[in-house]
């Protein structure tokens, strides 16, 4: 599989939501091979805490690509016949622009001086990386949970600019309970006395208790009580009995502190504060007068949602919400709800149905629009 | 046996459509008629079926299917979104057919509607001189575990088109095999041997 890391250093500023300019770079990375008539792309976008290391071994972790089961040679998104681009958002923390970088007006890393930036800012940012690949219209986009948000704002501002989009495990807008949990998490980081008001890169700390603790909260978020149980129950931690103190008695505990710790040092703890907001302030209806259907009219793009049973964090309902709104425009829709026990982490795991209804998707929209140049058996 | 001879229905359903019009199949299943249309006559073809296990396997077939229920979900289409609005075999296992069809026609120019015929003879006579309601391979569901709520015959089917003002446009009767039956155009003959029936319907 071709493959390539590289960074796009936009020459332009761009105006962002909540009014101020930024400068900014794109760390981004590419599969496959992009054919001559520029057709064959699929932007691929992450998670929260994903990165652009979709299909390759991410240099921090040593862990490979967060989905290597679902892009790759022969597999679902077939680095074999589309060319994959997926970037690090703007606001992360893995190559492009966001609060661990230095801000060039004073030389100072930005820390709490970096600007809020939303879905549609990191969205904008993208479109402009596609720019510089002089691709006029994307053949996919898809992405799961925050991605899927970045899916759906492409769905409806750049709407001329993709042919078809997979949002998967996600929401047309962050519900309140989703919001209080962020807020958790973030209250844990401010309350770290390394957070130092943002300002722990300049003074060599590092506020890794409060970052390791909003993971915590969020992880528990992302499993389903059923796959909880069936994963540890109330099995103990290397241990025969209870130890009548606050050692991780319980393998659960035992889990969750292992997720925390290994999370704080491939994540910058300012960055976890932005994105967790940009998703926050996440609402694609309210820019439409409250109408969702209104972000999806006269729309050609053809669409595949996918939800998962068993995630509470943004469960089946509301991506339903989502093919309705597309059938009130007579928007050419499918939806797939995968039956799994495994909460909203299932997106990320191995999941046949998802992974042949993304086959089956993507090869059927390649036939009807004649993209794929080889000749293939589509 | 190929899927041809097995389902004629579908075939006689498909010579009522026009190529490259707009189609949502109400009650898809496997999605063949869906496939069929996409495949011969560049139909963009939609369907809905309430079984998310049967929606899965379609769209990993390529096909554009959602989960939804004939009497809830028609109300999230827009006014006159497809050319073709087809409810096969499904009707008699919907709550309110009346409301299902004025919901068709809203959404769509034309409407498709196939059904078994329960006026047919093997009907009759099970309840007649069997005492029992009939099994049959088109009603295939003993009375107690049957999803078919609203039976039936061709003729109750044209007394509610003209009720609701609807317009038939065609008609086609099948045999027990699928076949067109070739009986004269005489309404008591097609009630009496036309094991299931297909309406092309229209707004007046």
């Amino acid at each position: 599989m071709n493959h390539q890391s590289d960074i796009f250093i936009d020459s332009q500023p761009i105006k962002l939501d909540c009014g101020k300019q930024l400068r900014y770079q794109l760390s981004y990375d590419t599969y496959g091979t992009l054919n001559p008539n520029k057709t064959n792309a699929i932007l691929i976008c992450h998670a929260l805490t994903g990165d652009q290391y979709v299909a390759s071994t991410n240099p921090v972790t040593q862990k490979s690509g967060w989905w290597a089961n679902l892009v790759g040679p022969g597999l679902p998104i077939d680095t074999d016949k589309y060319f994959v681009i997926c970037a690090n958002v703007l606001g992360g923390c893995l190559g492009s622009t966001g609060p661990a970088s230095q801000n060039p007006d004073t030389g100072k890393i930005y820390g709490l001086d970096f600007p809020v930036v939303t879905v549609f800012d990191m969205v904008r940012a993208q479109a402009r990386l596609i720019d510089h690949f002089n691709i006029d219209r994307l053949f996919s986009v898809i992405g799961g949970s925050m991605g899927g948000m970045l899916v759906l704002e492409w769905a409806a501002s750049y709407k001329s600019r993709i042919l078809s989009a997979i949002p998967i495990a996600t929401g047309s807008r962050h519900s309140s309970q989703n919001i209080a949990f962020h807020e958790v998490g973030r209250q844990a980081i401010m309350a770290d006395p390394n957070w130092q008001s943002g300002n722990y890169h300049s003074l060599n700390t590092s506020p890794a208790k409060g970052l390791a603790v909003a993971r915590m909260a969020a992880h528990i978020t992302y499993m389903s009580d059923q796959s909880l149980q069936q994963k540890f129950g109330r099995n103990l931690q290397d241990r025969d009995s209870i130890s009548f103190g606050f050692d991780a008695d319980f393998q659960i505990e035992s889990y969750l502190r292992h997720q925390g710790m290994s999370f704080v040092d491939r994540f910058d703890a300012n960055s976890y504060l932005y994105l967790t907001r940009a998703m926050d302030y996440f609402d694609l209806a309210a820019k439409f007068d409250d109408s969702l259907m209104s972000a999806f009219i006269d729309t050609d793009i053809r669409f595949c949602i996918i939800s998962f049973t068993s995630d509470w964090l943004f469960p089946p309902e509301e991506s339903k919400l989502i093919a309705q709104a597309l059938n009130r425009v007579a928007a050419n829709v499918s939806y797939v709800e995968v039956n799994s026990p495994k909460g909203h982490d299932a997106f990320l795991l191995d999941e046949p149905e998802m992974f042949s209804a993304v086959s089956g998707f993507l090869t059927s929209t390649a036939q009807k629009y004649n993209i794929c140049d080889k000749g293939e058996n589509l | 046996m190929s899927f041809e001879s097995q389902r004629f229905d579908l075939l006689l359903l498909a010579d009522m459509i026009a190529p490259n019009s707009r189609v949502l199949d109400i009650g898809c299943g496997d999605g063949r008629l869906l496939k069929l249309l996409t495949k011969n006559k560049n139909i963009d073809a939609r369907g809905l079926e309430l079984d998310q296990t049967g929606v899965n396997a379609c769209v990993a077939d390529g096909l554009s299917v959602m989960q939804g229920n004939a009497d809830v979900d028609l109300a999230y289409y827009p006014d006159n979104a497809f050319d073709y609005v087809i409810l096969s075999k499904t009707i008699q296992a919907t709550q309110r057919p009346d409301l299902v069809l004025k919901e068709m026609l809203r959404i769509g120019k034309h409407a498709i509607v196939s059904f078994p015929n329960f006026g047919q003879w093997r009907v009759i006579s099970s309840l007649a001189f069997k005492s029992q309601m009939p099994v049959t391979k088109n009603l295939e569901y003993t009375w107690y575990e049957t999803p078919n709520v609203h039976f039936c015959t061709i003729t109750d089917f044209r007394i509610l088109c003209h009720d609701l003002d609807i317009k038939i446009l065609d008609t086609v009767i099948l045999n027990k095999r699928g076949q067109k039956l070739k009986l004269p155009a005489w309404m008591g003959m097609n009630n009496l041997f036309g094991d299931q029936a297909i309406f092309l319907l229209s707004k007046k």
